[in-house]
């Protein structure tokens, strides 16, 4: 099953004619991503890589009768028309790859996205990967890698920081664990999905078993997966990571509730939060896989 | 996010008409002194500086007369507060205070908006208030297409209990509060206190704001000089490598100094990361050894070898650092080797003499630990390449070892080989420097290696001699890719023909003023 991606999917990519966008759409295609149409305004009827090149995404739909996802890797500034103009055409999935996306124009695609019943992934966010089937976004690099890096299985990993989010498959991998779906939810303060909306959509898909997850300070993404488990609405094993132990104090974490409440997502905040609705927290990244596949082991 | 200071953001809120009290900012005694003269009042004098708890620390003083404002001003100005010296003071009239309140506009992650916080109670910090008047704080999201309406607002103040004309007034700063936060695309805008005066005027009495980094380009009237996270002025080299990043798209570069205060042999390392995450658990591997951060340092997102070779130089350039670190992901998508050769470059010109452990996981990470490793053999400091298999753990303890076992010795940079003076010299631009060919060294070299290792194929051999195969101007947009592999290959496989010079606008000054 594996989550948002697989090989059956349509894929747009917006920005195909660009730097990033010609390069990812060779390494995709190889990878197996079903690459369908691709657009950059004032460049349409072109070819590349064999993919039929359109003006709009809604020409692209026009011709392509329907599109599931659209990979995005355009220019910072423009990614907020991209978005609200993929949103329109009518696809529901948008993977949003460029960094330094302004956050209001992310509050306007996430409210656009929210009135339209679209999921978006990132910005920011080096894409995901389900393994065996399809890469949407960057993830992985060269195809050869990618296939030598993951396999598919029975573990969903779902990460804020992209390198991790490889590194976490390859080191699985290594111990002959295999994953559903990788993703790197993407580095900004305000994402489309973050981790928990990531779990909700692992605890619906057969394949994925346990999940192991990549936390960072700041924000309060870890502390919503914990709330997530103790409401019963996550029953999966979940390991967890929170990266910035030893990190100095100082950031500002923009959580007005956290703020009146005097909570401060601090790392002894989400490991306490996340140990105490019973998450598999890891002190020591080389620890994830054996733990892994000792909450494996605890549910069969 | 990009902060304003406080004379900066009241220039904004008087664009919407936000009421601030009368006042002016000075750099000077005397001009604190004229500033008193004129308003004709008892005046405070306030320094400009993002510290929490400025009256605490005594960096707002009140004053009667012209002549004590100047004097004031005078103890203010210069003044180091938590390590940063205050340079201008806001000097505004005193005002005959009867409530003060708290206001402030907030991107809330787990909102997924803008909220506005409002608080009959101000003055001191929100938690404070939080938890001791926990009813006279209430909050509303904020819709981003429709903003906070003036109903909205006068409603959010009314949980608060107050009412009438006052809760007409403050909700009409609350509304516009939202509308610059918008405009000028605020992570957060607070006014605290808002304070009610004697005479029922309702005016902002202090102000913080600060803007999102990723939205600093559309604002150049607000003259933002570096868009970072600091609750500090930018250090010189911070303002240098920010320069290097804004003159180069590809990939991102990102520096802060988290101390210039320290010592040789106190521990600090300059710290090289890839990518947040992995940086992050780097950096704890080192924290956990004991071993200090001197500066964090991201390169990530495909940057060319130029780049890393730049941000190298930087990291280089804190003189007192006992070590290099650099360790990213471990297991990152992109070809490994660009930065191992931007590494190896910097390491040779300054001719290391702190050891350095670099971790490069991921895409052709054999070569790139090869280029590491035998490039840098003839240095007199060690240096040590690993892969993603070797855990950051590791490569600490490798840094551990080879810190015990090397005894520092000073060893003066190298002289860069710009081709000798008789040369035949060949050059082009790059995107970012200029190449250059001794072509009377191609002559006797039998490998012809550059022509090999450069990846995009623009080099060719044209009468035993390396020129471009692409015109200057290809070359100059992008054509070179600026990777390196190119001037390492031939000064150890070639005839050291090739240098490529990568300029960083000040750096030389900066290593001049302090004899680096
Ligand atoms: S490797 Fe160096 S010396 Fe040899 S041809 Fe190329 S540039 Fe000239
Ligand atoms: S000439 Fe070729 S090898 Fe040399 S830096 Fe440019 S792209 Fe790289």
């Amino acid at each position: 099953m594996a989550i948002l991606i697989d090989e059956h999917k349509k894929v747009l990519v917006q920005g195909i004619t660009g730097r990033e966008g010609m390069v990812r759409t060779r390494l995709m295609q190889e990878y197996g991503t079903r690459i369908v149409a691709g657009c950059t305004p004032g460049k349409g009827g072109q070819e590349i890589q064999g993919v039929p090149v359109f003006d709009t995404a809604e020409e692209a739909l026009e011709k392509e009768g329907s599109i599931d996802v659209s990979a995005i890797f355009v220019p910072a500034p423009l990614v907020k028309g991209a978005a609200l103009e993929a949103m329109e055409a009518g696809i529901k999935l948008l993977v949003i790859v460029p960094d330094r996306v302004p956050i209001y124009d992310v509050l306007e695609i996430d409210q656009e996205a929210t009135r339209r019943g679209v999921k978006f992934v990132g910005p920011n966010t080096l894409g995901l990967c389900s393994p065996g089937k399809a890469i949407v976004g960057m993830i992985g690099g060269r195809a050869e890698f990618a296939r030598q890096w993951f396999s598919p299985g029975e573990v969903g990993v779902t990460s804020r920081s992209g390198g991790i989010t490889t590194s976490i498959a390859y080191y699985l991998n290594k111990q002959g664990i295999g994953q559903s779906t990788i993703v790197h939810v993407g580095g900004d303060v305000i994402v489309g999905l973050p981790h928990s909306e990531i779990v909700k959509l692992f605890q619906e898909d057969e394949q994925t078993k346990a999940v192991v997850m990549f936390g960072e300070i700041g924000g309060s993404q870890e502390e919503q997966v914990a709330e997530l488990i103790a409401e019963g609405k996550f029953t999966k094993p979940l390991v967890a990571f929170i990266g910035g132990a030893a990190a100095k104090e100082g950031t500002r974490f923009s959580h007005a509730g956290a703020i009146i409440e005097g909570g401060r997502g601090t790392y002894q905040d989400k490991v306490k939060r996340l140990k105490e609705v019973g998450a598999y927290v890891v002190d020591n990244f080389g620890d994830i896989p054996a733990v892994t596949k000792k909450a494996l082991r605890s549910i069969s | 996010m990009a902060r304003l200071y406080e004379y900066q953001g009241k220039e904004l809120l008087k664009t919407r008409k936000i009421p601030i009290p009368r006042g002016g900012v000075a750099s000077t005694p005397q001009e604190a002194k004229e500033i008193a003269e004129k308003l004709d009042c008892p005046v405070v004098i306030k320094a400009q500086a993002w510290v929490t708890g400025r009256a605490a620390l005594g960096g707002i003083k009140f004053a009667a007369s012209p002549q004590e404002a100047q004097q004031c001003a005078a103890d203010i100005l210069g003044r180091k507060f938590k390590g940063v010296t205050v340079e201008k003071v806001l000097v505004e009239e005193k005002l005959d205070i009867e409530r003060e309140f708290f206001a402030s506009i907030i991107i809330d992650d787990q909102k997924r908006g803008p909220v506005a916080i409002f608080s009959s109670k101000g003055g001191t910090g929100i938690e404070e208030i939080a938890r001791q008047y926990p009813s006279q704080i209430a909050f509303r999201q904020i819709n981003v297409f429709s903003g906070l309406r003036d109903y909205q607002a006068r409603n959010l103040v009314r949980q608060t209990g107050l009412t009438g004309g006052l809760q007409l007034k403050v909700g009409t700063v609350l509304t516009r509060l939202y509308q610059l936060a918008r405009q000028y695309e605020a992570r957060s805008a607070e006014l605290n206190p808002l304070v009610v005066t004697r005479s029922g005027d309702v005016i902002a009495a202090d102000c913080r704001i600060a803007i999102d980094d990723y939205a600093v380009f559309r604002h150049p009237e607000l003259g933002i000089e570096i868009a970072r996270e600091l609750d500090r002025p930018a250090t010189p080299l911070e303002k240098i490598a920010y320069k290097v990043e804004e003159g180069d798209f590809r990939g991102t570069f990102y520096f802060i100094q988290l101390t210039e205060d320290f010592n040789k042999d106190e521990g600090y390392i300059g710290f090289h990361g890839a990518g947040g995450g992995g940086s992050m658990m780097s950096m704890d591997a080192l924290l956990k050894r004991g071993y200090k951060l001197a500066n964090f340092c991201d390169t990530s997102g495909n940057p060319p070898a130029s780049k890393v070779y730049r941000a190298a130089k930087i990291i280089l350039s804190q003189s007192n650092i006992d070590g290099y670190f650099a360790s990213g992901s471990g297991v990152a998508s992109q070809e490994q080797f660009h930065s191992a050769r931007g590494l190896v470059k910097a390491f040779l010109e300054e001719n290391l003499s702190i050891p350095a452990v670099i971790r490069l996981g991921g895409n052709s990470e054999e070569k790139a630990i090869e280029i590491i490793q035998t490039y840098t053999k003839d240095l007199h400091a060690p240096v040590e390449g690993y892969g993603r298999d070797d855990t950051p753990d590791f490569c600490v303890s490798r840094l551990e070892k080879l810190l015990s076992k090397h005894k520092v010795k000073p060893s003066p940079p190298a002289a860069q080989s710009k081709g000798s003076p008789q040369g035949d010299l060949y050059s082009f631009d790059t995107l970012t420097g200029t190449l250059r060919i001794d072509h009377s060294q191609c002559l006797a070299c039998q490998s012809k290696v550059c022509v090999k290792e450069c990846i995009p194929k623009i080099l060719k051999i044209e009468g035993e001699k390396a020129v471009l195969a692409i015109t200057t101007e290809e070359a100059k947009k992008g054509g070179c890719i600026e990777c390196l592999a190119c001037e390492l290959a031939c000064r150890f496989h070639g005839n050291q023909a090739i240098s490529i010079l990568l300029p960083i606008p000040e750096l030389e000054d900066y290593r001049r003023e302090r004899m680096l």
